[in-house]
């Protein structure tokens, strides 16, 4: 969530490199995410998917690619695949088939991948990618099914290939069911490319197929970026970066790249076509080795799998299966609650965060607006500060909802409500039970009030006299002398009603 | 030379293939490889224009099974055929 909120806040100055020079360029990215599915088994085979398990302990002769083994496809993957594609506005091809991907690396245990080539399951799509004070449609190519590789750890105190005697395969994810997300080159800056990622992620968490965890590496994706002159015609020379896998890395690494390129350009030089790497450590980018034929992957399709037919009715089924996306909830909050544009986007583009909110509209769905500034305001500066996100906290969304309803019923003032809040907030416990632990509800018993108030009234000459002079502020001083006596309990707007009453 | 394929094709593919020829073999596989290739193109006559591609051979499709999870092997089983293992899993030589 944090990221989200920063983002939107920041997303003005946009254009972060923005000097004179710079403005002359364009930069054109396009993005191809990889995601894995949350399926109970793997894509090709009843193998479990597991983190952290023994390794080898979820493999079978299928995944381990042993001869003669044979695959059969995992249906709940397929209608994970259609029901991504189908969010991201795609059309299902109602004939697809399974390609080989031949080439050559041990986190491989067939020397193929098995992928999607000339019939993948989605195509033509797109995603509308909101930039705060912009919309950005972004297309999507194609929406395809694959398998994910095995784990290699090499051997050695530093973990680097160049450094390993030997590497050690554990291929409990090999055959995780994969779903590429291939974008057109539309995307025109790195925060765009990351407001992208965070667009696309939340849009998968609505649609529970996948964790979603980028540390995990559950979702990451790979950048091609090129920059060209803008008055120029020729598109520039692409670079590819691999593997990134936190929203900051996505942005930074391709800011990287956009002023690598400008300068390799400014100097008269040309860009080379090659596979990146961003580190962190440096917040560069470095060249990857290649070999030349490191792109001849000679796709056939595979003999072992027999085509999918996709009806109309199944296309239909999956359809209904798709939950409120985003930008239907954000219209929804706007029309229907009456929240602004701001708060909308801003509950919406977070799934933990509307999740909760619509947990604890569930529990009381009187006052959403009111609910909303707690989520909103005092709730999230406590997140922050904690840097944890709204699934890590204590406070449950019906208790959060409670407090809102003991302030609209006029049980609490909304001072005492804040620190109801906070002891929700330390210790999880439910508001009602606070108040009345503490003793905090609010007193709006007229009688209990007017005492106080004749207390106050005949204690305060000073003040009195003032208001009876048409000094109408002086009121607020008694106020203050009832609020103060009754440690803030007093409904402030009664008080107020009763020494007016008192003094007219 | 060949017709169809060169030298320079059947390297290429023998490095894709990760299979290392001496030269002689080469010339020798270059003159295999086209007239099998000259064969195959027979089929190059038919008119095809009506026909979809086949991708498989059996007219059948949406082979599909439930998502339930059914028994791994044992990872001792697993690593058995591996050339070397180690309680970890599979040893892979010096990756280059
Ligand atoms: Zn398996």
């Amino acid at each position: 969530m944090e990221d989200n909120t920063k983002n939107l806040e920041n997303s003005n100055n946009s254009e972060r490199i923005g000097n004179a020079e710079e403005e002359c360029f364009e930069t054109i990215i396009g993005l191809e995410t990889h995601v894995e599915l949350s399926t109970r088994t793997k894509m090709f085979c009843g193998c479990r998917l597991s983190f952290g398990e023994k390794p080898n302990s979820n493999t079978c002769p299928v995944c381990l690619g042993h001869p003669g083994s044979l695959p059969v496809v995992n249906k709940k993957a397929v209608e994970y695949a259609m029901k991504i594609a189908l969010a991201l506005n795609c059309r299902i091809n109602k004939h697809t088939i399974f390609h080989r991907k031949n080439y050559f690396y041990p986190d491989m245990t067939k020397n193929y991948q098995i992928s999607q080539f000339n019939l993948p399951i989605g195509i033509g799509g797109y995603v509308d990618v909101n930039m705060g004070d912009y919309t950005r449609r972004v297309g999507i190519t194609r929406v395809h099914m694959e398998e994910d590789a095995g784990k290699l750890v090499h051997s050695g105190t530093t973990g680097r290939i160049s450094e390993a005697d030997y590497s050690i395969g554990d291929f409990n994810r090999a055959g995780t069911p994969l779903i590429e997300i291939v974008t057109e080159p539309e995307i025109k800056s790195p925060l765009e490319a990351k407001q992208y990622m965070i667009t696309l992620r939340n849009i998968l968490l609505y649609l529970d197929v996948s964790d979603c965890s980028m540390e995990e590496g559950s979702l990451r994706c790979d950048a091609n970026i090129s920059v060209k002159l803008k008055d120029s015609e020729k598109l520039g020379t692409r670079a590819e970066i691999k593997n990134l896998n936190s929203f900051k890395f996505i942005q930074k690494a391709l800011e990287f790249e956009v002023s690598r390129h400008i300068s390799v350009i400014n100097s008269g030089k040309k860009v080379i076509q090659q596979t990146r790497h961003y580190d962190d450590k440096t917040q560069s980018t470095k060249a990857l080795r290649s070999k030349e034929e490191a792109h001849d992957y000679r796709y056939f399709p595979d003999p072992d799998l027999v085509p999918i037919d996709i009806d109309e009715s199944w296309i239909e089924k999956i359809r209904d299966s798709i939950p409120e996306l985003p930008n239907q909830k954000e219209k929804r909050y706007r029309d229907k609650f009456g929240l602004s544009d701001y708060d909308s986007s801003l509950l919406s583009g977070d799934f933990g965060i509307s999740d909760y909110f619509e947990k604890a509209l569930k529990a009381y769905d009187a006052n959403p607006k009111g609910i909303c500034n707690w989520l909103m305001g005092d709730f999230s500066a406590f997140l922050n500060k904690d840097q944890i996100s709204i699934n890590d906290s204590k406070i449950r969304p019906e208790h959060l909802a409670g407090l809102v309803k003991l302030i609209d019923d006029g049980k609490i003032s909304s001072k005492i409500a804040k620190s109801v809040f906070e002891e929700m907030y330390f210790k999880g416990s439910d508001p009602d039970e606070i108040i009345k632990e503490k003793g905090l509800e609010q007193i709006s018993d007229e009688g209990e009030l007017e005492s106080i108030v004749e207390e106050a009234i005949k204690n305060n000459p000073d003040a009195v006299s003032q208001y009876r002079a048409g000094k109408v502020k002086a009121i607020g001083f008694i106020v203050g002398q009832v609020m103060q006596k009754t440690k803030g309990k007093a409904n402030p707007a009664l008080v107020n009603e009763i020494i007016i009453k008192k003094l007219s | 030379m060949g017709k169809i394929i060169n030298r320079e094709d059947v390297i290429h593919i023998s490095n894709l293939a990760e299979m290392d020829y001496g030269s002689d073999e080469i010339d020798e596989m270059t003159l295999q490889l086209d007239k099998i290739i000259e064969h195959v193109a027979k089929i190059s006559e038919v008119d095809t224009g009506n026909v979809s591609p086949t991708s498989h051979v059996l007219d059948i499709s949406n082979v599909l099974r439930e998502d339930e999870p059914r028994q791994s092997v044992e990872p001792e089983e697993a690593l058995k055929n591996a050339p070397e293992s180690s309680a970890d899993g599979f040893k892979i030589p010096k990756i280059d």
